[in-house]
């Protein structure tokens, strides 16, 4: 099983096989393909991209690192992709060091223990990402919640991102490998982030 | 604050503007999914609007048509970043409509 495009999976130059194969050792997992799609030519898509993901996911913001995350899984859940989806549950259940949380927002929003604000924005995320817009009123309602401008900004920041990733993720056909390897990466992208 | 907007217009810029193996003009009717002839605008429309639908058969087609692997790996990442640009700024729009502009 691998990606649709042969390049994506075997194109890359002989410095970052050479990566790949480090973090096989290290990690005793296989490279992720989301992985090997952002090493690919990295000039024109992982380059700049990663440049907006770390600042999304990991730049300052008063949601925490755990909130952006469970926002990613859930910008992806409801674009039906499943890498994304468990890769970022599993950053987010690690980043709040909590799985109950996280299953519950991803299986029921409406009755997940979460603040009202973060309910709100994910709401709206979700119906972004499903309906491709949302109007001002469905901004007020977030703001009556207690986001504030800023918040919201920050998290369709994190939309955007998100958009971009899950799409190619199911467009390219990303293998979605067991919770191993998501937990390899979770771990990595709590210490090293997305550059 | 996280501020995504440099970034952002640095993405944009490369993969429109920057060298590619994609025409530039190919590489922007995919993200602005208007004006590719089949198979490459129903692939591109698959990507924007239910990425989750593309299959095994619809890269196989866009490559039989003729593209190299790396023009649909451009084509198919100017589809899904245009796809995302909308959305997003479609929400911009409505959070400055809900709060007035700063």
């Amino acid at each position: 099983m691998s990606v649709r495009l042969a390049i994506l999976d075997s194109g890359h130059g002989f410095g970052t096989k050479g990566l790949f194969a480090l973090i096989r050792t290290v990690s005793r997992q296989p490279v992720l393909d989301v992985i090997k799609l952002v090493k690919y030519r990295a000039d024109f898509y992982g380059g700049p991209m990663q440049g907006v993901t770390h600042e999304a996911m990991r730049g300052s913001s008063t949601w925490s690192v755990g909130d952006r995350e469970l926002m990613a899984a859930f910008v992806a859940k409801t674009n039906q992709c499943e890498f994304c989806t468990k890769a970022h549950a599993a950053v987010a259940q690690r980043a709040y060091r909590d799985t109950k949380t996280v299953s519950a927002v991803l299986s029921d929003l409406d009755t997940a223990a979460i603040e009202e604000p973060l309910r709100a924005t994910l709401l709206m995320l979700g119906k972004l990402a499903r309906e491709h817009a949302v109007d001002a009123d469905d901004i007020r309602v977030v703001l009556a919640a207690g986001a504030s401008r800023q918040q919201i900004e920050d998290a369709l920041a994190v939309c955007f991102s998100f958009n971009v990733i899950g799409r190619l993720a199911d467009a390219f056909g990303f293998f979605v490998p067991g919770p191993k390897a998501f937990e390899a990466g979770a771990k990595y992208l709590l210490a090293r982030g997305y550059r | 604050m996280s501020d995504i907007r440099q970034a952002r217009k640095a993405l944009t810029s490369r993969i429109l503007e920057g060298g590619g193996k994609a025409s530039p003009s190919d590489r922007r009717a995919a993200f602005n999914n208007s004006g590719l002839a089949e198979p490459l605008g129903g692939l591109v429309d698959k990507v924007a609007r239910h990425a989750y639908r593309v299959t095994d058969e619809d890269i196989a087609v866009a490559r039989e048509s003729g593209l190299s692997e790396d023009q649909i790996f451009e084509i198919v990442v100017c589809a899904a970043i245009g796809a995302a640009t909308r959305q997003y700024d479609t929400a911009l729009a409505a959070l400055e409509a809900a709060t007035g502009k700063e």
